[in-house]
């Protein structure tokens, strides 16, 4: 196999020192590029954001900001990176840290070059678009919904949930947004935007050995599956912001790793007649960007989902592969009434995600299979809403999760699906409220008998996060503010 | 009219200056301690090992760590020579036999690799003989277990004028504490010189203090130690107190390996291991007259220490001094304690105790205001200070008109009244979502309460070129003192900020510094620059007098050029006026020294006038609270914010905004959770991560967000004018809270007191909501029993109760 080496900043570097769980940040510092800062470890500052070339479409390349923290550096293995001292240096400010420099965005520093690098993300997204073509194009979110929306970008087009990952201490936030604002198109001549004309660099199938674990990337999924048939202990990884934090964070150092997010077919997005089916390996952003409001539902989730630069990471695969109950996917997927495609050596199998989850991080997914794909079958239900309530509206963890999809015909409910997280010790179908809902006419003595079901659901317990009375009232809550959504759109469509 | 305050024509102070190493910020070339560390080679990493049990006695056997391949050495209590000692008040072992809290570091392993140390600490056998603890403050109350000096602040008789009032409420007020997440972690580096010397490189705020407890941990006179401080990546009175024993790890591993160490605790490590904002606990009674004027306050604050002292004693004796806030109390009782609890040691966090009494009046007006039947904006703005008046503790308040001055122009300037009747329009329509706004307002006092701290030093050197360095003894952490001294220091030269270089600060350039804490950096620090620059602008203008054949006293020194008054053909530049008098054999160099005059303190009686002056502040804010979740969102805010006349407009505003948004984060987001339970896990942190302690991100950001400096401020008592900047406008942040208050009495009948949990996290809205509607409903079935004649009292008076979470 061809030595492992990274192209950082326009160089070549070979993975010297590292071992197979050396984060991109620890092995980016140890080369001397200290601007890349470790300030929680586990993808929730940003302060070690950099960019990464992804493939884009039409066959061009994205540059796509993500926590170094979190990503094993032998995963970039033939990958081109920039960091915070590639952008531009102190005699030679790129245009974001120029605008941030100047506008009082630093304080401290410390966070800084994370930033920067989410900054420039968002700067050469090649759907950035200035204000005017922007206004009002979300069609279904509801009463604050819509103002978030349009406070959340700049007159640039600038998409103010690229900064959702990254923390500031010191300044407030107001400056830093004022210099994304301010931000205009990238300048001819500007290397990095010419750099998404071409192809981003193809996956690398990758065997790397060392520090008493081993990463590897085979090169298709019938080698992975081969794999992880005769590896029953191979710990499969696609964006890593899950393991990267056991990684840092609990010390985990599995024997042996399997990226799996390079792979084509666990990459796809279809839209057909009767299901959508969506590649368990793509990015969040990239099946938001795909998807474009076609799945409501979905699209509400995305901007909750902790931050873009876990987003341009993090997958359904990895959301659901972990068995977590506090994932904010399966609430919404559960509603929808999706279905996983799970591959092994012996074939596929299908399986409805309500049927998926077995105990706590406890799935039906056997050692030797992989989650490929996640389908959604069709046509989608009238009535959506993804409710997710946390401490902080960007980037928490939530402390109750509800997926609710519902059909009403001439005011009735015919058909309901809700799903639940946060509640038990994995996400659930909130069977008995649907049985309140189902048949009954959607009023608010309906509405309101099913919320008392609702807080019934699930067993939900008190931590840090949310009190069990809080999490109850909060299902019940939920249904009640869908009801008095539904209710102010008729009055909206009526006036 | 003070030399001290007076500005030459064309200042540099007073200029929109960008950060000085903000270049290097945005590029990542600025270096921060562990960075520096990184470059080194052959270097030690240092990794604790922490109890996991909140109170025990421990045996520890280190021998399993030296089998783990790169572990070198393992530091313990038998290595020191000095003595084993963290703090000042002598009751921080660093190496403890007794752990104190869950968490507690008790040894150190030195390994070749952040991984080998890990995994040698992970070796490493404690046994522990569990010992009874104590978690929360109610426990450390009931069980009387107390640390520290208790103090009262006392005026007048409180106990008969609240008898005497017409009005009389009473409660108990609790709130937590802050973690200060700067982003940068603790970090220390230490390498013994070729001369046996430690240098270390220190993420602190207090350099000399660094210094003195490397050495006596060392066994070894001050003058053996070099501390610098390059930058930090945020401070915030976290870096105070907290940096000194794990700088002296470093020098010790450094000392006994003779390898260069480095120690950077990762979050979970700082934020277990560190100390943080302290959480108190409050019971009040005040007097009232009927038309709101207080009559008499007494109250007991009862401070959570944790551990040990550290700096609890000073910061309790700042909130006792706070609880005044912009308030005229004619009687005030408060006696302050400070409870001894088996958590980490509280330390300075910006604000320093003020934000913890000023929390004590806000609530209390918040609460009372309804049950008065007084706007709660009128019944703040009628009890401020009036000139003349004096605080509790006995000082005159000094510029006491520009509170309502302030008060009136924000009120003006945000359009309060027209939107106050908004916001009751948009609540009369909206049964599901209530907004509020209030306006408060900050008066804070500025000067170490410690008399000796408020002294500094600077050493400015001009070479023969012209250029000039300077050096001072305060550090940088993000709030710009470094730019505002440059500012100072090219002021007071005549010069152009580009001609002003600043070194980095470190104990042999400067000693015996202060820790750059309480707002104090530009106001000391400044004034010893400006005063060595002055020593060499006065020697150089007596050379530049003969150059220009005038009188020394009419030399002027501006935009880098030296010209006499009356002589229009001449202009010098500064660099062939520093070539001139480096050849007339004239000093170029200066050490500036600066004390504020006028304090003076008793710290047994709490009596006397410890602040130079005080900074005055008001904020205005809007939220939206949806009766749904609780959850809310600060639409608005406007601030008119004194800092005398600004010596850097845009790092003032910056503070400001900064200061405002962590304050909503303390009081509305942030929540320290520790187990209390007598499980194994009693006394741990259980929100000890990022993804669980939760500080402001974008989305805490107000939509609309309106900072003004208040104009005309001249300070006499500070450099060219100014005001301190860092800690006042925190407490801005408690408009937010009253907003909120606000906000969810919409939600319930008229004339009710809000009681609303601290922080004020969603949870803890939606049930003082659930509160509120609660007693709608229940008026509402009271008015309708008493319509049908059954039942006719609509119940007693509501007492309020602790707001416990």
């Amino acid at each position: 196999m061809d030595e492992i080496a990274i192209t950082v900043n326009g160089l070549r570097r070979p993975l010297e020192g590292a071992t197979a769980h050396t984060t991109a940040l620890d092995w980016l510092r140890d080369t001397g590029l200290t601007g890349s800062k470790e300030g929680c470890a586990e993808g929730e500052c940003g302060a070690c954001a950099m960019l990464v070339a992804t493939p884009g479409t039409d066959g061009g390349t994205e540059w796509t900001a993500v926590n170094a923290c979190l990503v094993p550096v032998a995963a970039l293995n033939g990958q081109e990176v920039v960091t915070a001292e590639g952008l531009g240096s102190p005699e030679s400010l790129h245009p974001v840290q120029e605008k941030l420099a100047e506008a009082g965005g630093s304080q401290c520093g410390y966070c800084t070059p994370g930033f920067a690098c989410s900054m420039a993300g968002e700067y050469y997204r090649a759907d950035r678009v200035p204000a005017p073509a922007h206004a009002h194009d979300v069609v279904d979110e509801h009463d604050e919904g819509c103002l978030v929306h349009d406070a959340e970008h700049g007159p640039n087009g600038f998409d103010l949930h690229a900064l959702s990952g990254n923390l500031c201490r010191c300044t407030g936030y107001r400056p830093i947004r004022d210099a994304a604002y301010e931000l205009g198109m990238p300048e001819p001549g500007d290397e990095l935007a010419a750099r998404r004309d071409r192809p981003a660099p193809a996956a690398v199938p990758t065997d790397f050995t060392a520090g008493g674990g081993r990463f590897v990337r085979p090169a298709t999924l019938d080698e992975t599956l081969r794999l992880i048939r005769d590896e029953p202990s191979a710990l499969l990884v696609a964006g890593s912001t899950d393991l990267g934090v056991e990684v840092n964070l609990r010390g985990r150092r599995a024997p042996l790793v399997v990226a799996v997010e390079q792979l084509d077919e666990l990459r796809t997005l279809s839209v057909g007649d009767d299901v959508i089916e969506i590649g368990a390996a793509l990015p969040l952003t990239e099946v938001e960007r795909r998807l474009d409001g076609r799945v409501p539902l979905l699209a509400q989730l995305f901007p909750q989902f902790a931050s873009r630069l876990i987003r341009n990471r993090g997958t359904f695969g990895g959301n659901l592969g972990t068995g977590s109950p506090i994932g904010d996917t399966p609430p919404a997927l559960l509603a929808l009434g999706a279905r996983l495609v799970l591959a092994s050596a012996d074939g596929e199998r299908e399986v409805e995600l309500a049927d998926y989850f077995t105990g706590y991080r406890q799935t039906i997914r056997r050692p030797d299979e992989l989650i490929r794909a996640v389908r959604i079958p069709l046509p989608l239900a009238r009535v959506t809403a993804f409710n997710k309530i946390a401490k902080r509206r960007f980037d928490d963890i939530s402390s109750v999760a509800l997926g609710f999809a519902l059909d009403l015909e001439g005011g009735v409910v015919t058909n309901a699906r809700i799903g639940l997280g946060g509640v038990a010790a994995t996400p659930l179908r909130a069977y008995d409220t649907e049985a309140a809902l189902i048949g009954k006419a959607w009023n608010i003595a309906t509405v309101k008998a099913a919320s008392t079901v609702l807080q019934g659901e699930g067993t939900p317990m008190s931590d840090h996060r949310a009190s069990s009375d809080y999490r109850s009232l909060m299902l019940g809550s939920a249904l009640l503010k869908l009801y008095s959504t539904t209710i102010h759109d008729d009055k909206e469509v009526s006036a | 009219m003070s030399a001290l305050a007076d500005r030459p024509a064309n200042p540099v102070v007073g200029r929109r200056a960008a950060h000085e190493s903000a270049a290097l910020h945005v590029t990542g070339a600025a270096m921060y301690t562990d960075d520096v560390a990184g470059l080194s080679t052959g270097v030690l990493t240092a990794w604790p090992v922490q109890s996991t049990n909140a109170h025990a006695r421990v045996t520890i056997d280190v021998a399993p760590a030296y089998d783990v391949p790169g572990v070198v050495r393992v530091l313990t209590a038998d290595d020191v020579p000095g003595l084993n000692d963290a703090g000042i008040k002598h009751d921080e072992p660093l190496f403890p036999s007794e752990a104190m809290f869950y968490g507690h570091a008790l040894v150190w392993v030195l390994g070749d690799s952040p991984e080998s140390a890990r995994l040698g600490a992970e070796a490493v056998k404690v046994e522990y003989e569990p010992l009874p603890s104590i978690i929360t403050v109610r426990e450390a109350i009931d069980a009387r277990s107390f640390q520290g000096i208790a103090r009262t602040v006392e005026r007048g008789d409180a106990a008969t004028a609240i008898a005497e009032a017409d009005r009389v409420f009473e409660g108990v007020t609790e709130f937590g504490g802050q973690e200060h997440f700067y982003l940068e972690t603790q970090a220390s580096f230490a390498v013994r010189d070729s001369e046996g010397q430690y240098f270390i490189q220190c993420s602190t705020q207090h350099p000399s203090e660094t210094q003195e407890i490397v050495a006596h941990v060392l066994g070894i006179p001050s003058n053996e130690v070099t501390v610098q401080q390059l930058r930090m990546g945020g401070g915030f009175g976290g870096k105070e107190m907290q940096p000194h024993g794990l700088a002296a790890i470093a020098a010790l591993g450094a000392k006994l390996t003779g390898r260069p160490v480095r120690l950077r605790l990762n979050r979970t490590q700082d934020l277990t291991m560190t100390g943080k904002r302290h959480p108190f606990h409050i019971t009040w009674k005040v007097g009232v007259s009927a038309d709101g004027y207080l009559q008499g306050l007494d109250a007991t604050l009862t401070a959570d220490g944790g551990w040990s002292l550290d700096l609890s004693e000073p910061v309790l004796g700042r909130a006792l001094c706070h609880l005044d806030n912009a308030y005229w109390i004619p009687n005030v009782h408060a006696h302050g304690r400070i409870a001894k609890t088996n958590k980490t040691s509280n330390t300075a966090f910006r604000g320093f105790g003020g934000p913890q009494g000023v929390f004590l009046i806000e609530d209390v007006l918040g609460r009372i205001a309804p049950e008065l039947g007084i706007d709660p904006t009128v019944l703040r703005e009628q009890n401020f200070y009036v000139q003349g008046q004096s605080t509790p503790y006995g000082q005159l308040v000094k510029d006491a008109e520009r509170m309502p001055l302030i008060w009136s122009q924000l009120k003006g300037e945000c359009d309060f009244d027209a939107r106050s009747a908004e916001v009751a329009a948009f609540n009369a329509e909206h049964d599901d979502v209530k907004r509020g706004l209030a306006i408060t307002p900050i008066k804070f006092g500025i000067s170490f309460n410690f008399a000796a701290f408020n002294q500094a030093g600077a050493l400015v050197h001009v070479y023969k070129d012209g250029s000039v360095l300077i050096n001072h003894g305060g550090t940088e952490m993000g709030q710009g003192l470094h730019t505002k001294m440059l500012q100072v220091a090219a002021t007071a030269l005549g010069l152009e900020l580009h001609q002003v270089r600043l070194a980095p600060t470190r104990t042999d350039k400067v000693p015996n510094t202060s820790a750059t804490a309480a707002s104090s950096g530009s106001d000391l620090n400044g004034g010893a620059v400006k005063n060595a620059c002055e020593q060499i602008r006065e020697r150089m203008a007596k050379v530049a007098g003969r150059l220009l054949d005038v009188d020394e006293r009419d030399v002027r020194f501006e935009g880098g050029y030296v010209t006499g008054l009356g002589n229009r053909d001449l202009r010098l530049s500064f660099a062939e006026v520093a070539e001139a008098a480096y050849l007339q054999r004239v000093q170029l160099w200066a050490a500036g020294y600066y004390r504020t005059e006028g304090l003076h303190w008793n710290p047994d009686l709490m009596q006397g006038s410890p602040f130079k002056y005080f900074s005055y502040g008001a904020a205005a804010t809007e939220v939206e609270v949806d009766g749904f979740t609780g959850a809310y969102r600060v639409r608005r805010v406007d601030i008119i914010h004194d800092v005398g006349d600004s010596l850097s407009p845009m790092l003032d505003i910056g503070q400001v905004e900064g200061a405002y948004v962590q304050g909503v984060g303390w009081l509305t987001l942030e929540e320290l959770r520790w187990d209390e339970t007598d499980g194994p896990g009693r006394g741990r942190l259980l929100t000890q991560s990022a993804s669980t302690y939760k500080l402001p991100s974008f989305s805490e950001m107000p939509e609309e967000f309106n900072v003004r400096l208040f104009e005309n401020a001249r300070e006499d008592g500070a450099v060219y004018g100014s005001k301190a900047v860092g800690e006042p406008p925190l407490m801005l942040a408690f408009s937010a809270r009253e907003a909120i208050r606000t906000a969810v009495g919409a939600f319930g009948p008229a004339g009710r007191g809000v009681v609303l949990g601290s922080p004020a996290t969603p949870e803890a809205v939606y049930w003082a909501v659930e509160a509120a509607r609660a007693e709608a409903s229940a008026e509402l079935d009271a008015s309708e029993q008493s319509r049908t004649g059954v039942g006719a009292d609509a119940g007693p008076e509501p007492a309020f109760a602790g707001a416990d979470s």
